[in-house]
């Protein structure tokens, strides 16, 4: 409350800011927010086959996730310090819990059942990794030390081995991306990484040998689609002919033939952005670009004005991971990178992820519109 | 002291940040720049050849089906083989009104109301675009008629598919086995790559087993298309690798002349190879048709298979649980003989019943007043079970268990088909973990002549009789020659992975014995000794299906036939040089002697030659 009265002393007096300022809303991120989610429901429209069902139900949960994130930007953010290793260590438990139960399922367990809705325990550790991993570097001086990149590399590696193990690479990828981001912030040695860059060039043929055989294929596929045309490779072929053909200026709205006559598969979910670039072509392409590049500025913009240790980490390793998430998908879909099952992060078809992207946005809010005023 | 630090170094941080912010928006605008030159890359410089490809009328990749693998059996004789059909096809998605075609169709060629549900339950499964077909084997009037009005049915057309076909019908159908259409459960664990474009898969027996040799490997074709997605041309194309042949060690004469011997009964018989272990005949009486399997059984023509009281669909070969009942008086003699138990001389007094110590109950030998006095050879010949009832409470069950379980009894014996059934050796742990109870002495009695808990498949009896003609080497039965080429010899027994330590003068007492009950006056199959110039080793048994009381007397002709006793017998031959082991199991058949050993010995005399045609 005694912050509240405080930063509004420091903002110019006009009503409407005035409004927004109690609810705790960042503009500029909220507007970029709202015209994403804007460009979601016309593409689910047309990938969806024109199914209003469809748009009604995603309606339903970003409408909940919105109302969440204003929930989350309200939390004093340190409050999200406080918890951040209690939140982290739950998390932990609810994924051990689901390869327990998994054990006794068939094949991939992501799921915990709560009876009305369905909880992915690994989503909610998405976020509370980069807190856990920014709390502790920011209870120590910066740049960290070996122990305590060692105690972080620990508490990035447990949630990530496993969410691989459920399996779940795209998402353990996200994980252990949003907790390198807190130590890259963190003044991680330019050495250092170079090190770990070569390290990790070194365990590939280790992390092979783990891998399941789907998830080889994936791999395989990706260096060679063309190699298995009817199976494995069938995504992609069809995703870069459906891009390809969008050409320029795309085939407008609804024009989209190759999701309508299903030659491309998942065009509602983590293909999506085939769709769009059928449609849009590359104008389109490079407008949403840009509007994620906005966001992403926002965000470290806020991180930059971020004014403890703590709020700055996790603010920019929100805004870095946002940015993992795009590129992935889109590196997954142009073929680029291999096929990894993660969604176009705000327009992919499917409630959970939109729910904890927006959960960190709240973050982020809160982070921003919650500063005590430091003369620096 | 940590806070202090932190404070004095709040600058150094604030700036160290600051660089790594700039430095992440650096690396975010190269890869942001990386994902644009790919964009660019596809969208103006491939544009056009992509947007060919994407045209509606122009490529599609279709796969192309491997032709399935031939079964032959060992002499080359088709047991399974592709015949060309015709079948009249429907891609729903370039049919503008279904229903109305369907109905159209279901006038003009009579289709029954059965087969339209069938295809719209398939059409429900398969992916979009997918031709499904709604008739299959249509006959020259069902294709003429439809050749005329082809051009009014945009979307349906006729393929030419290959149809599994299998000449011996029943005789082999528990070997063999059948294909049938994909269900939905297969769709999920089969390799969809592979089987883009299969509508069939092996259900059950050889093809089921060895699915994946059989299936061959798909190819695809970069098809172009017109409007209506008939082919214009093909561009590209992979060859599809056809399955693998496979020559199987059955002798389908062998086969045909047990199955026909069984005659009315249900029942089994299996010879194997002693040698190689290869199997000879797998025959299970009554077979079934599998031809109907293939292009789909009519709901009424399976419900009829699925209720018949005979069970054509089980296969009794590999899943039916006997007990084994005097068959197995041999390898508890020879355990006698290996644990030092008895002496291959020990008389015994044989009244007509057995008693425990301080037990009323009477344990009874079929033959009523009994056998007098028996020495071991003769307990076998003439199957005395109060000698087997003395020499088991003997032994006690644990070795009973320990020295059956050798000889396989209680576990599968590795035959490369799916489904097989383990049967049971009884012992203390199972009796207690299973029901709970303490092993009584009365049922070591009974395990001695193989009642009681004891259950054995008829392939599990023919591995134990090939293992005992083979003085304890253990085979491990197959159907399958892993060569693809007909004259490839049967593979050679590689490596015995269990040999049973047999004393050479006990197994030799145990064969002349087994000799004695086809070739002696007293024994029990005498009337198979004719017509040869070698010698049959052999051993009949009779197994209850119920109890009979204790006071009651057994008569055959007041029993319910479904309550008389089964048939069996165990042989191999020549006893001096075992080429071929046969177990036959008759369900109902009453005497082992009189209806089991006939059939083996006909099955015998096919293989080793007999001195006179008859």
């Amino acid at each position: 409350m005694k912050t509240e009265t405080r930063s509004e002393q420091f903002h110019s007096p006009s009503l409407i800011g005035n409004i927004l300022r109690k609810l705790h809303i960042d503009i500029p991120l909220f507007i970029g927010l709202f015209l994403i989610a804007l460009l979601s429901f016309t593409i689910l429209y047309s990938a969806g086959s024109q199914d209003m069902g469809v748009l009604m139900r995603q309606a339903a949960r970003v409408g909940l996730a919105f109302l969440l994130m204003t929930a989350l930007a309200h939390v004093d953010p340190y409050q999200f310090k406080r918890y951040s290793a209690l939140l982290f260590s739950f998390g932990i438990i609810l994924l051990v819990a689901v390869l327990i139960l998994g054990q006794f399922g068939k094949g991939a367990q992501r799921w915990l059942d709560l009876g009305i809705f369905r909880f992915q325990p690994s989503e909610m550790i998405k976020i509370t990794t980069p807190m856990m991993v920014a709390w502790y570097l920011a209870e120590h001086a910066l740049p960290p030390k070996t122990k305590q990149l060692l105690v972080a590399g620990l508490l990035i590696i447990t949630p990530t081995l496993l969410i691989a193990k459920q399996p779940d690479l795209g998402t353990a990828l996200l994980v252990a991306s949003s907790g390198a981001a807190v130590l890259f912030f963190a003044g991680l040695s330019w050495k250092f990484i170079l090190a770990i860059c070569t390290a990790l060039a070194g365990v590939t043929p280790v992390i092979w040998q783990f891998m399941r055989p789907y998830q080889r294929d994936r791999v395989l596929t990706f260096l060679n689609p063309e190699a298995d045309p009817l199976g494995r490779g069938y995504h992609i072929i069809q995703s870069k002919i459906a891009i390809g053909s969008g050409g320029i200026y795309g085939k407008g709205w609804l024009g989209s033939t190759q999701s309508e006559l299903d030659f491309l598969p998942e065009s509602s979910t983590d293909f999506i952005f085939a769709v769009f670039a059928e449609e849009f072509g590359l104008f389109g392409c490079l407008g949403l670009l840009a509007l994620y590049l906005l966001i992403i500025s926002r965000c470290l913009f806020i991180a930059s004005q971020a004014q403890d240790t703590y709020s700055r980490l996790l603010a920019s390793s929100l805004a870095f991971t946002f940015f993992v998430y795009v590129f992935v998908n889109i590196g997954m879909v142009i073929g680029v990178l291999p096929v990894v099952g993660v969604p176009l992060p705000l327009i992919s078809y499917g409630g959970t992820s939109i729910v904890t992207l927006l959960a960190g946005f709240g973050i982020l809010m809160s982070i921003h519109t919650h500063k005590k005023f430091l003369p620096h | 002291m940590s806070r202090i630090y932190t404070v004095k170094n709040k600058l150094v941080e604030s700036r160290l940040f600051l660089n790594r912010l700039i430095a992440a928006l650096i690396l975010i605008l190269l890869l942001t720049s990386g994902l644009i030159v790919r964009l660019i890359y596809l969208q103006i410089v491939g544009h056009e050849h992509y947007a060919t490809l994407a045209k509606d009328n122009s490529i599609k990749i279709e796969p192309l089906v491997p032709t399935r693998g031939i079964i032959y059996d060992r002499h080359g004789k088709v047991l399974a083989d592709n015949t060309q059909s015709f079948s009249l096809e429907l891609i729903p998605e370039e049919i503008s009104d279904l229903d109305g075609t369907l109905q159209r169709l279901q006038k003009l060629l009579t289709i029954s109301d059965e087969k339209i549900d069938q295809y719209q339950k398939q059409r429900k499964r398969q992916k979009r675009f997918v031709s499904t077909p709604l008739l299959i084997s249509m006959n020259d009037e069902e294709l003429a008629k439809f050749a005329v009005v082809r051009p009014y049915f945009p979307g349906v057309d006729i393929q030419a598919r290959l149809v599994r076909h299998y000449p011996y019908a029943e005789l082999a159908s528990h070997v063999v086995g059948y294909v049938g259409r994909i269900n939905e459960a297969e769709m999920k664990s089969l390799p969809l790559a592979e089987y883009r474009g299969s509508s069939h898969v092996g259900k059950i027996g050889i093809e089921n087993t060895y699915e994946t040799e059989l299936h061959g490997k798909t190819g695809y074709a970069e098809i172009e298309t017109n409007v209506q997605a008939r082919a214009i041309n093909t561009v590209d194309s992979v060859l599809p690798i056809p399955g693998d042949n496979l020559y199987l060690t059955l002798d389908i004469d062998l086969q045909k002349t047990a199955y026909d011997a069984l005659g009315d009964f249900n029942g089994a018989v299996v010879a194997i190879d002693i040698k190689t272990g290869g199997v000879l005949v797998f025959a299970s009486r009554p077979g079934f048709d599998p031809n109907p399997f293939v292009i789909g059984i009519a709901n009424d023509a399976y419900q009829t298979l699925q209720s018949s009281e005979n069970q054509p669909l089980y296969n009794r070969a590999l899943r039916g649980l006997y007990p084994p009942g005097s068959t197995v008086k041999p390898f508890i003699a020879l355990a006698g003989l290996e644990y030092n138990a008895i002496s291959t001389e020990h008389q015994l007094f044989c009244p007509g019943y057995y008693q425990l110590p301080n037990v009323s109950h009477h344990y009874r030998d079929w033959k009523k007043g009994g056998h007098g006095s028996v020495n071991m050879t003769e307990a076998i010949t003439e199957s005395c079970d109060v000698y087997f009832y003395s020499l088991a409470s003997t032994l006690g069950i644990d070795r009973m268990h320990n020295f059956l379980q050798n000889f396989g009894f209680g576990e599968k014996s590795g035959i490369d088909l799916t489904g097989e059934k383990s049967g049971l050796m009884p012992s203390r742990e199972w009796k207690r973990s299973q029901r709970n109870q303490s092993w009584y002495p009365g049922e070591t009695l009974i395990t001695g002549i193989g009642q009681g808990f004891l259950q054995v498949t008829p392939i599990q009896l023919a591995k134990a009789t090939a293992t005992l003609a083979n003085k304890g080497k253990v085979i491990t039965p197959f159907l399958v020659k892993k060569a693809t080429s007909l004259n490839t010899e049967d593979p050679a027994m590689e490596s015995h992975l269990n040999n049973i330590p047999l004393k050479s003068e006990n197994i030799n007492t145990i064969i002349s014995a087994m000799v004695n009950v086809i070739h002696s006056p007293h024994g029990t199959a005498k009337s198979i000794s004719k017509n040869i110039a070698y010698q049959i080793a052999g051993k009949t048994g009779t197994a209850q299906v119920f109890n009979i009381k204790q006071d009651a007397k057994y008569n055959e002709k007041n029993i319910d036939f479904k309550l008389r006793d089964h048939a069996l017998f165990i042989s191999f031959a020549p006893a001096d040089d075992p080429q071929i082991a046969v177990a036959v199991i008759v369900e109902n058949g009453g005497h082992g002697g009189s209806v089991a050993a006939p059939i083996a010995g006909q099955v015998i005399k096919q293989y080793l030659g007999s001195t006179n045609e008859n």
